[in-house]
């Protein structure tokens, strides 16, 4: 049942690195990971991945197959043609570490940039009341593994890295409507921050992020567009502006 | 070398799933300095993974519920080997923990009347599981995560360092607790990135590193799961209780080969799906226990009505507690009506609609889609037993989750034992690791206000030290993933879901045979982000887990829970008031019986005592409690 496959493997570190040629056996039924993991096991002990759950719920062994952002544990070796080279790579908006693995600390930096959720003061243990299409919304988003696919694809970081300290990226713009959406959230002003402080309107909408989203969260059409709208509504109609002022949330 | 990286805390974390978040926030809010330490990337933890939800009686569904009825059924799963006080306060304190995480942002699916919703699980009476879909794991790790971002910014806007309080320490491995006058003093380890070492002292450590699986071949486990926190805390001098204990989950995938083991939620029978052989039978009727025959339907009708109406009819035998289920459908594929992959059919698809799966079941759908090909809204999906959980670990006081024998040393959800007996019910995990994830917070926070920190020796430092270069220093020794697959193939054949004393008696030769040749591990390449390198400190704890597991269990002559031995068929009365209580003497693990803490009388006065009958002598049923 065994086939062997050609992989080409991107080994080096910070410094200097290089495509390494292997011949590997692939069983029915496996994905890139297993196959990766038999290189691990049997030909380069010290070939670096991360890896957790093998079932596309983790977000760890996020990585560039074939030049597409992609979770190795959720690409199967069978939709490749037979004899098929399969390059892969470290994700390529973030710096590396070693072999398929990157430093992704800019995004928890970002995540800290984010404001939290702010509970209603007058609300106590279990008094909340949602409606479960209410709480949809933001659940959507709250799907998310933080794999960094979407970071990792987005042309405004990919290859700008002038752009990172000034862009938060898609992972945070769904935490922002995450939040902005949540039934309760006291915080007010989330979208305008997220235009003003993390980069909003920096997105020109080409919905990359969405069509690597292994959770296919729609990112573009679900959350970036709509606070895009609202913030253009808000900032632009000055009946609206006054309107945010006396409301207790904004749009 | 490069220069050691020391830091110092007043309590140390060890573990970034669900009990050691919890724990971190309860000790940072109680004022102190806190570092968590984590194996993978802040936010992996294998809590994601927890699917069906968390078990409160907040009685939203049906109002019949309260914290008595769930200490029943813990008990019950647990066939009454739990430690009383454990299973008491979970099921009094639940509640409490999933409101406040709904006070932290957290978002549960909601019922009618806009309440968190709850849902049916396998040994519980009544629909009890909080949840999200089924992802229910991933909600509270996010909403944990959050919440540390949270106190973060606090101290970031307060002191100027979002890390002035609270830190993560990503991608790090502890090899070593150090003590220092009999009592905790740190801990020591290495970042995974680079391989240099790291020094951390702490009068206080919390052990929150979850489960065994990667002991075994076929688990549900992520790479995580090497019984890190058993194994550290067995070389601190805790104890380990009740190790023989292991829950096979009933439905693991068992195709295609790349998924084999990897979880399919109990929610699925629980939202109505059926097991079937590969003659069509629905064959669970056949595998009710005497002590279960009056709380699950023995006919297709009655368990079919039970759907559309809980209160007159006897639950589905499918919702059996797991070691039931999984021993059932072991049974089936041995008695040659399994699959050509060696599961049984479950089968959602004739039940309940298309959309209506695609709903409640949106990850289980996704995963069979994406990576079986199968789709479980058309067609059943294949499963078989998986190593799941592990009942037994750190011997802990209830209250505190302080380990016991070793001052400064606390375990809180699944490396501790006692709580769940002999076999867990699904759903309880995800309240324990917060119910006890709190209590390890304030048990550590109390104990550190309470004494005084002791430094951390030179000797010390240079003993952990040594440990860590010693497989660099060896050319030519043995390959950490042979060792480990063998062991794998050891535990899984021999100290798995059936067992008998001879084959536990050989597995224990084994395993000692294969922990003498890792002594001998070298390591290839240099130490940055070195799997090789990574594997040889995980080997060595999964093996003295496997070690303290095929010990007490042989010693346990009965079947109970999460241990079967086929020489020992029976639940016996006399076995049920014994703890295995593992310790390490410096070179092996040594396995002694304990009494279990009986059941007080307030506690014992819950049940009907003809229920209690089929557990106890009839000593401890004409006490009456032990008080």
């Amino acid at each position: 049942m065994a086939r062997k496959v050609n992989l080409r493997i991107w080994r080096g570190d910070s410094n200097s690195g290089s495509l390494q040629n292997v011949e590997v056996d692939a069983n029915e039924g496996e994905v890139v990971l297993d196959v990766i993991h038999r290189v691990q096991a049997t030909q380069m002990g010290d070939l670096a991945v991360r890896w957790n759950c093998k079932a596309g719920k983790c977000g760890s062994c996020s990585m560039e197959i074939n030049g597409k952002p992609r979770l190795a544990c959720m690409t199967r070796m069978s939709s490749f043609e037979e004899g098929e080279e399969i390059t892969v790579t470290p994700l390529r908006a973030f710096p590396v570490i070693k072999d398929l693995v990157t430093d992704v600390s800019f995004n928890y930096k970002k995540a800290l940039e984010i404001p939290a959720y702010e509970h209603p003061a007058d609300l106590g243990p279990g008094e909340a009341r949602m409606e479960q299409i209410d709480v949809e919304r933001s659940q959507e988003f709250r799907k998310c593994i933080e794999c960094f696919l979407c970071q990792d694809t987005c042309h405004v970081i990919r290859d700008h890295e002038e752009n990172k300290k000034s862009f938060a990226g898609p992972r945070f713009f769904i935490r922002v409507a995450e939040l902005d959406m949540h039934p309760l959230d006291m915080l007010k002003n989330r979208k305008r921050t997220a235009q003003e402080e993390h980069g909003l309107g920096m997105c020109n909408i080409t919905k990359c992020c969405t069509e690597v989203c292994p959770e296919h969260i729609r990112i573009t059409d679900n959350a970036i567009i709509p606070m895009k709208e609202r913030v253009v509504d808000v900032k632009y109609d000055p009946a609206r502006w006054l309107g945010s002022k006396i409301r207790r949330r904004e749009g | 070398m490069t220069e050691l990286e020391r830091y110092k805390y007043d309590v140390l974390v060890i573990g970034a799933g669900g009990a050691g978040l919890r724990a971190a926030v309860e000790a940072r809010e109680a004022g102190l300095r806190v570092a968590i330490i984590c194996k993978s990337l802040f936010g992996k933890a294998h809590t994601v993974m927890a699917e069906g939800g968390a078990a409160a009686s907040m009685g939203n569904v049906n109002s019949g519920d309260n914290w008595q009825v769930h200490f029943r059924d813990t008990m019950r799963g647990g066939k009454f080997l739990n430690h009383y006080r454990m299973a008491e306060l979970h099921a009094k304190e639940s509640p409490d923990r999933i409101y406040e995480l709904e006070m932290w942002g957290a978002l549960f699916d909601r019922t009618k009347e806009g309440k968190i919703s709850q849902r049916n699980f396998g040994g519980h009476e009544y629909p009890r599981l909080a949840h999200v879909g089924d992802r229910t794991g991933l909600e509270l790790i996010r909403t944990m995560q959050q919440k540390i971002v949270q106190l973060q910014q606090k101290d970031a806007r307060e002191y100027g360092d979002a890390q002035a309080n609270i830190r993560v320490f990503a991608e790090l491995t502890i090899t070593e607790i150090i003590k220092e006058g009999g009592k905790v003093a740190g801990a020591y380890g290495y970042w995974r990135e680079g391989g240099n070492e790291v020094l951390f002292e702490a009068p206080a450590v919390v052990i929150a590193t979850g489960g065994v699986g990667k002991t075994f071949k076929i688990t549900s486990n992520s790479w995580e799961g090497t019984g890190d926190g058993h194994a550290l805390a067995l070389k601190a001098g805790a104890n380990l209780v009740d190790m023989e204990f292991l829950q096979f989950h009933p439905t693991g995938m068992v195709w295609p080969p790349s998924v084999r083991g990897i979880l399919v939620t109990e929610s699925v029978r629980g939202e109505g799906g059926v097991l079937t052989n590969t003659l069509g039978e629905r064959f669970m009727f056949k595998y009710i226990p005497e002590v279960f025959k009056d709380k699950y339907a023995d006919n297709e009708e009655e368990a079919d009505r039970w759907y559309l109406d809980q209160d007159n009819n006897r639950r589905p035998p499918e919702l059996l507690p797991r070691d039931e289920v999984a021993r059932a459908i072991n049974s089936e594929v041995k008695a040659g009506r399994g699959t050509e992959h060696g599961g049984v059919f479950l089968d959602v698809s004739k039940r309940i609609p298309a959309e209506v799966i695609k709903k409640r079941l949106p990850s289980m759908w996704h995963q069979f889609y994406e990576l079986a090909g199968v789709d479980i809204t058309k067609e059943a999906m294949e499963v078989g037993p998986t190593c799941h959980y592990v009942m037994g670990g750190v011997e802990v006081e209830p209250d505190t989750a302080a380990a016991v024998g070793v001052p400064g040393l606390f375990a809180a959800g699944e490396v501790a034992g006692g709580m769940h007996g002999s076999n867990r019910l699904g759903g309880n995990s995800l309240s324990d690791l917060l119910v006890f994830g709190r209590r390890a917070g304030m048990g550590a926070a109390a104990y550190v206000k309470s004494t005084t920190p002791v430094a951390v020796s030179d000797a010390s430092v240079k003993a952990a030290a040594d440990r860590i270069q010693a497989p660099f220093t060896r050319a030519g020794g043995e390959n950490a993933y042979s060792l480990h697959q063998e062991l794998q193939e050891v535990t899984h054949n021999l100290v798995g879901i059936i067992r008998t004393g001879s084959e536990l008696q050989d597995a224990i030769g084994k395993i000692a045979e294969i922990r003498k040749r890792s002594q001998n591990v070298s390591v290839a390449g240099d130490r940055k982000f070195n799997p090789g390198f990574h594997l040889a400190f995980d080997l060595d704890n999964m093996l003295l887990v496997a070690e303290s597991t095929a010990k007490s269990a042989i010693a346990r002559e009965e079947s109970r829970g999460g241990h079967t031995r086929d020489d020992f068929p029976g639940m016996s009365d006399k076995w049920r008031q014994v703890n295995h209580i593992s310790s390490y003497n410096g070179s092996e693990v040594v396995v002694r019986e304990q009494k279990l803490p009986a059941l007080p009388k307030e506690l014992f006065d819950l049940f009907d005592v003809h229920e209690l009958e089929k557990y106890m002598t009839p000593e401890e049923i004409a006490k009456g409690g032990s008080n």
